[in-house]
């Protein structure tokens, strides 16, 4: 299951890699095919030797030997920890081949025993007549950075989750009301990276609403429903509690694997907001718990890491949009910070309790930050 | 005309401009719109005063420049979108900073042009400038007029931009008329913007837009869209119906009567003294959302509604008289009948300049059509236009049956922008 999903994924940056190149490297085709010439791969548990740490541009093909004694995956990076391409579950003592559009430019080969982690990483450099892709070493550290952040963030949620589970599973609605929204924390943080793989968020973090005829609804709000709807956890909760888990389990293993660039993360900084702007607000996203304000802070709190990355890039292309962006999430962060609730499980006031010209406001204020943010892309595409 | 239309005084952007995209296909619409007839000419009065000249027809544009504001003598429009602003930031650079923005816009909005770098063209990574929906639609007669309300010069017992001592007079909080049940979330607001064209996508798309660039130094408090223009600036046209099926406001105050525009519109030089003179060329704004019970009116007898008014209601004529421009004999009306009440020669002469038009939001929830009058008059000064009138009519006015004001709002209009350098508001902030 994991293996299939794994391959659709290396399939899709494949695809986007042959895309960028079409017309300026295909030339080399076929010099590299049947082994002869392949950049041979020499994966162990403590190493990852590369035959050639200089070749040429274009077809090249890898030939990976795990003699190793754990499963090992080898990436093929570009700057800012963009996949080129991917192999997972090589056994060891196993051979494989893969063949990928390389761009003349620098790159990293990493080994991960285990398949977990950073991995074991060497540099290596296409080169060739066609000019190397003009980068900004700026907006490369900043998707880099991001992509760990985000795999931190998933990282963290799971012991986070597990708890809710686990309460879930024992039955004691007090526990899983108390764990429920800071289960979700991380997921808040980061569900543009998760949406972009179209297939998690339907299972984990769907709304009543939306449901569509004779779909069965799984994930938290489901579990939400019978929390703080029907007060009570039934059978079928607690095995949407282990399912809940699996699916997170999923999302970690693949987030740091989500095509991300610089405007990818504008856009992502963005869409959080839109998420504060059409869920949260109006309290629809946490209808029965009403815990939507700290869903609201980890949005906003994505938002603003992404922001923070790009900015080096940014206050430079327009400082008018940065100093505006610092006001606007200074200015949204106090605000929630005047609705926080040391009493509550989550540290914030219940939704329900906060008025409607308290909900005007940070509407306002929604406004307010999503409108220069909404800029943002525009910022760090025209960086290149 | 077709000159006109290829013609801009507007900077150049990097997206065709949506004049300059219609072609003969704004040409046609503007003839088009002359051969339904009755649009009048787009008329400014004062010392620019336009002339009615061929190219004045629905599809054309209205000026922006002027000693006034555009949008308060000129011709009614067809349709409306007022928005009422609060201002969320507490920096007078930064308020001045968005009245420079918008003015830019505004100037390009009723000229027909997209916002900034237009709706297409620009990065595809970006959303674009502008929001499009007026793209390829004719400058329809777009009028932007601009006023600022009681609380932008103090709130709360506070100073908020340096202006408290600059408010005028004139420009009183309103007191509580009998009915009134006023929604807070309806009434009042630091800024507005009058959008009214012959077009409602185009005065939609104005004030969506400048609400866009001014997120994060304004927010949108209430808007309210409507239909129907209810009453005429134009007196040789019809005077249209209301929701109740009635003409009113036929004596309204004619957008080329610089007479009584003068004596009742326009702040004069005379009229504001030392920190008011920024106001001079202005004038004041009422605006109420008046529900009608439109239901009960329905039940009500022909004979019932005609003395309400005091006019029938096929002709619009005054009771006893032929034609609806008859003169009203006022005595031969009930006391309690609308026209009598609100007529000038029941209130010294007092009169106003009506703009208002007819809402429909749907229905409420209980099956009853959310709909009624937005009103709008402007005057030289509040407290001897609307709040006398008003007075009499809360009092005693056989209408007030059947409507209830929900919704109310007092702002000052400043004069006009008078050129490319100029913004909206430049005189307050001097």
């Amino acid at each position: 299951m994991r293996a299939h999903r794994s391959s659709a994924v290396a399939a899709i940056a494949v695809a986007a890699t042959l895309t960028a190149v079409a017309g300026c490297a295909a030339k080399s085709d076929g010099k590299g095919a049947g082994g002869k010439g392949a950049i041979a791969v020499t994966a162990s548990d403590s190493a990852c030797k590369v035959s050639a740490k200089d070749f040429p541009a274009g077809h090249v093909q890898f030939a990976v030997d795990n003699k190793g004694s754990q499963v090992t995956e080898v990436y093929v990076y570009a700057p800012g920890d963009r996949i080129v391409t991917e192999r997972e579950n090589i056994g060891p003592g196993t051979h494989v081949e893969i063949t990928a559009e390389i761009k003349p430019g620098a790159y990293e080969i990493a080994c991960k025993p285990g398949m977990k982690g950073h991995g074991i990483r060497q540099k290596v450099t296409a080169s060739g007549k066609g000019a190397a892709v003009k980068r900004n070493p700026k907006l490369d550290a900043a998707v880099s950075a991001y992509r760990t952040w985000v795999q931190e963030q998933a990282d963290q949620t799971l012991p986070e989750a597990q708890k809710f589970a686990d309460a879930v599973k024992a039955g004691d609605v007090e526990a899983a009301r108390k764990t429920y929204a800071l289960s979700r924390v991380g997921w808040e943080r980061t569900e543009p990276v998760a949406e972009s793989f179209g297939d998690i968020d339907p299972k984990v973090d769907t709304r009543a609403d939306g449901l569509s005829d004779g779909q069965k609804w799984t994930g938290w709000h489901k579990l939400e429903q019978s929390l703080w709807e029907k007060k009570k956890i039934s059978a079928d909760d607690k095995k949407l509690a282990d399912q809940l888990i699996t699916d997170l389990k999923d999302w970690q293993k693949r987030v740091g694997k989500a095509v991300i660039n610089p405007t990818t993360m504008a856009n992502g900084a963005k869409e959080l907001l839109d998420e504060v702007a059409t869920g949260k607000v109006t309290g629809e996203e946490e209808r029965y718990s009403h815990t939507d304000l700290i869903d609201f802070h980890a949005n906003v709190e994505g938002a603003q890491k992404a922001y923070e990355l790009l900015k080096p890039v940014v206050a430079k292309n327009d400082p008018a949009l940065a100093k505006e962006l610092d006001k606007q999430f200074a200015a949204i962060l106090k605000q929630l910070d005047g609705h926080r609730d040391s009493n509550s499980a989550d540290g914030f006031a219940s939704y329900d309790t906060v008025g409607k010209d308290e909900r005007k406001t940070l509407s306002d204020s929604v406004n307010a930050l999503a409108e220069p943010l909404s800029k943002l892309a525009a910022a760090v595409a025209e960086a290149k | 005309m077709s000159q006109d239309e290829t013609t801009t005084d507007a900077p150049a952007g990097r997206t065709p401009s949506r004049r300059a995209l219609l072609g003969w296909g704004g040409a046609g619409l503007a003839l088009g719109a002359v051969a339904a007839g009755g649009t009048a000419a787009a008329l400014r009065t004062g010392g620019d005063a336009q002339p009615a000249g061929a190219d004045a027809t629905a599809a054309s544009a209205v000026p922006f420049h002027g000693r006034h504001q555009a949008g308060i003598a000129t011709a009614v429009q067809d349709r409306l979108h007022f928005a009422s602003f609060d201002v969320t930031t507490d920096d007078r650079d930064e308020l001045i900073a968005l009245l420079k923005d918008w003015t830019k816009a505004a100037a390009r909005m009723t000229a027909g042009d997209a916002v900034g770098g237009g709706a297409v063209g620009g990065l595809a990574e970006a959303p674009p400038d502008d929001t499009g929906e007026a793209l390829g639609l004719p400058p329809s007669r777009l009028t932007l007029t601009f006023g600022v309300g009681p609380t932008l010069f103090e709130k709360d017992g506070k100073d908020r931009f340096g202006l408290k001592k600059r408010r005028p007079e004139a420009l009183i909080d309103l007191p509580k008329f009998s009915g009134d049940n006023l929604d807070s979330t309806r009434s009042g607001g630091d800024l507005c913007v009058q959008a009214c064209a012959d077009d409602p996508q185009v005065a939609v798309h104005a004030i969506r837009n400048l609400a866009r660039i001014g997120f994060g130094k304004i927010a949108i408090r209430w808007s309210q869209l409507g239909f129907g223009k209810t009453s005429s600036t134009t007196p040789e046209a019809q005077t249209p119906r209301n929701m109740m099926g009635f003409k009113d406001g036929t004596h309204n105050i004619a957008g080329t009567d610089a007479a009584a525009l003068d004596a009742h519109v326009w702040v004069g030089d005379k009229d504001v003294k030392g920190d008011e003179s920024w106001m001079a060329g202005g004038s004041y704004l009422v605006a109420r959302r008046i529900r009608m019970h439109i239901e009960t009116w329905d039940r009500t007898s022909l004979k019932e509604q005609e003395d309400v008014f005091g006019r029938d209601k096929a002709e619009g004529a005054p009771v006893g008289q032929k034609h609806e421009r008859d003169t009203p004999h006022l005595k031969s009306m009930l006391p309690t009948a609308h026209v009598r009440l609100a007529h000038p020669d029941s209130n010294g002469g007092v009169r106003i300049l009506r703009r208002g038009y007819s809402f429909t939001d749907g229905t409420d929830g209980l099956g009853r059509l959310d709909a009624g009058l937005f009103f709008l008059a402007y005057q030289r000064d509040v407290r001897h236009g609307f709040v006398p009138l008003q007075r009499k009519l809360s009092a005693s006015d056989a209408l007030n049956e059947y409507i209830q004001h929900v919704g109310s709002a007092v702002f000052a209009i400043p004069p006009g922008v008078r050129g490319a350098g100029d913004w909206w508001g430049r005189e307050l902030f001097a």
